[in-house]
């Protein structure tokens, strides 16, 4: 792979408007974007052959609410080249107001369910995704546990449960009432 | 009044499996279309043991979160205690002793060995084989005793430390060792004679959800589902972490990607396996587990914090709150061999005592993902094979 310095000039006239950065820490090399073109940086990194990153290791998402950075939330990619064991991270960088960016399912199916759980617990939209639908939470969830301003204990779902008539319990309940 | 085979008309059916089912080994739910008994569609259904455990690990300190992620594989807690470690310790740039790194392979390499033993058990009992069980689980109780011996705990083990280990190996550790290391090939013979060439169990796994090269690499796939398909990444020779590079064995790789190449890869995983182990028994280094207690990432030894007041001080001051070292802004990522595949956590610091965030990267959950490509044309009782062969944690599918 090009070292960072070219990298970083590489990226730039590939994607003008919307490449931000290239940082790096403790020896893991990160690429900022703008999550537009997220999956155009993606599949030119999976396709151009001076990169072949062949393998999508991890989907993630990072809420900048209290430490702030370029936009709000952060998808994180990790890419993996098998052939020449190397890593490297995106950060596409998404907005507040109706978070979304472009799926990576095209390019690798692992997308699939690691952007549904993003999208479940972050509330940033895949377009293009084949099946966006809550992961781990239940389907009329309202809320995205893993946003910063969602409290740990969160907002009293739990109380709000419709509650299962115990049909049985209250029979029994009755007939000892009457004896 | 004979009927034509062409005559008889067949209706789809639709058919729950779990969330609560004895071959499922935690809460999955599989709904299935069935046209006879071939599968047409497989739609599962997660996200019954959601903890959030991740929402919580931005609540914890570093060494706190230690014991949540013994939770989420809870077949080999000690190597998620070690990958988060790492990660943890990557973002400290801390270098922590070659002893304590051997141990962490020790315990890590004797932990795929109890998981493996364990998984291949449980997918004979599905299929319908018992004794491979009750023999592989003998062995498994061995190992958790030698667990037991070194740190106490038997299941939530929470071993690690940033900066070391909790203790040093007691002294009895060692001959205990090499004693379960000399008998833990027979059971591996064992069930090797019990299976490999079974019939029952050749037809029952040889050519079921096999999956191809591309499309394990396509679907992320990582361990031994990937290997068993023929992807020649192990991250302990090819990433090596935690001193994997002293140690000398082989990768063992599958063809076909079906559920007996799985079986295969596995089984002889643990060889591998014991291998590095007498290799950690006979390198093993002397000198401390832990880093120096002056960088104040450790506590104090006892006897220093129990007769001076600055050992006292020092103590206290990693373990009360508001107080306790504190990571760089920045991220970090380590990705580990977990028996099951790629685990890696993904710590982003903000410069606090907590992270600010904390990312599992779940093998079981992305190998899981894969599970309706793997069902394409298979039938119901295949269902048990394919899931138990992908040893689907649910505490790690779910955090």
């Amino acid at each position: 792979m090009l070292p960072k310095d070219q990298l970083a000039v590489v990226l730039k006239e590939k994607f003008p408007e919307s490449f931000l950065e290239i940082t790096d820490f403790r020896d893991m090399l990160t690429i900022h974007i703008r999550g537009e073109q997220a999956l155009d940086l993606l599949r030119t990194l999976k396709t151009d052959p001076r990169f072949a990153f062949n393998f999508l290791a991890d989907i993630t998402a990072v809420d900048h609410l209290e430490i702030g950075g370029p936009a709000r939330f952060a998808v994180v990619y990790h890419l993996l080249n098998q052939h020449e064991v190397q890593r490297i991270v995106v950060r596409a960088w998404v907005d507040e107001e109706q978070p979304s960016l472009p799926s990576a399912y095209p390019l690798w199916k692992t997308a699939d369910w690691q952007e549904r759980e993003v999208y479940d617990l972050f509330g940033i939209e895949f377009t293009g995704h084949p099946n966006l639908r809550r992961i781990m939470t239940p389907d009329d969830f309202r809320y995205h546990p893993l946003r910063k301003d969602y409290p740990l204990q969160g907002r009293g779902e739990r109380d709000n449960f419709p509650v299962v008539k115990r049909r049985i319990g209250s029979k029994w309940q009755e007939a000892k009432s009457v004896e | 009044m004979t009927l034509e085979a062409k005559e008889l008309s067949t209706e789809k059916l639709v058919l729950n499996f779990g969330p609560s089912h004895p071959a499922t080994h935690g809460t999955l739910r599989v709904v299935m279309e069935i046209d006879g008994e071939v599968v047409t569609k497989v739609t599962p259904e997660i996200g019954f043991l959601h903890c959030g455990f991740e929402k919580l690990g931005e609540h914890l300190d570093y060494n706190q979160y230690i014991t949540v992620t013994d939770r989420m594989n809870y077949l080999s807690p000690m190597c998620n205690n070690v990958a988060f470690v790492l990660a943890a310790e990557k973002l400290l740039d801390l270098d922590v002793p070659k002893r304590a790194r051997y141990i962490r392979v020790l315990m890590c390499e004797l932990s795929r060995i109890a998981d493996h033993l364990l998984q291949i058990g449980m997918q004979a009992v599905d299929i319908g084989a018992f004794t491979v069980f009750l023999y592989g689980f003998r062995l498994r109780e061995r190992i958790y005793d030698l667990f037991e011996l070194a740190y106490g705990a038997r299941l939530t083990t929470s071993y690690t430390r940033v900066g070391g280990l909790m203790r040093d190996l007691p002294d009895a550790f060692v001959p205990a060792a090499r004693e379960l290391l000399d008998r833990a090939p027979d059971t591996i013979k064992e069930i090797d004679g019990l299976l490999t060439h079974n019939r029952i169990w050749l037809d029952r796994t040889r050519d079921i959800g096999p999956i191809s090269h591309d499309d394990a690499i396509s679907y992320g796939l990582t361990g031994p589902v990937a290997r068993a398909a023929g992807v020649d990444y192990d991250l302990r020779t090819k990433e090596p972490y935690s001193s994997y590079e002293d140690f000398d064995f082989d990768v063992i790789l599958g063809r076909n990607g079906d559920v007996y190449d799985r079986y295969l890869v596995r089984l002889n995983e643990m060889r591998e396996s014991l291998k590095i182990c007498r290799q950690v028994l006979e390198k093993m280094p002397g000198g401390p587990v832990n880093v120096d207690a002056d960088s104040k990432y450790v506590l104090p030894p006892r006897e220093e914090m129990f007769n001076s007041i600055e050992g006292l001080i020092h103590h206290f001051m990693i373990t009360m709150e508001n107080q306790g070292f504190t990571p760089p802004v920045g991220e970090a990522y380590v990705p580990t061999e977990s028996p099951n595949g790629e685990l890696g956590y993904f710590i982003v610091s903000d410069g606090g005592r907590e992270p600010y965030r904390v990312r599992t990267r779940p093998p079981s959950l992305i190998n899981y993902s894969a599970f309706p490509a793997m069902m394409v044309n298979m039938t119901v009782s295949d269902t048990v094979a394919i899931l138990g062969s992908l040893n689907v944690i649910a505490g790690e599918l779910d955090r």
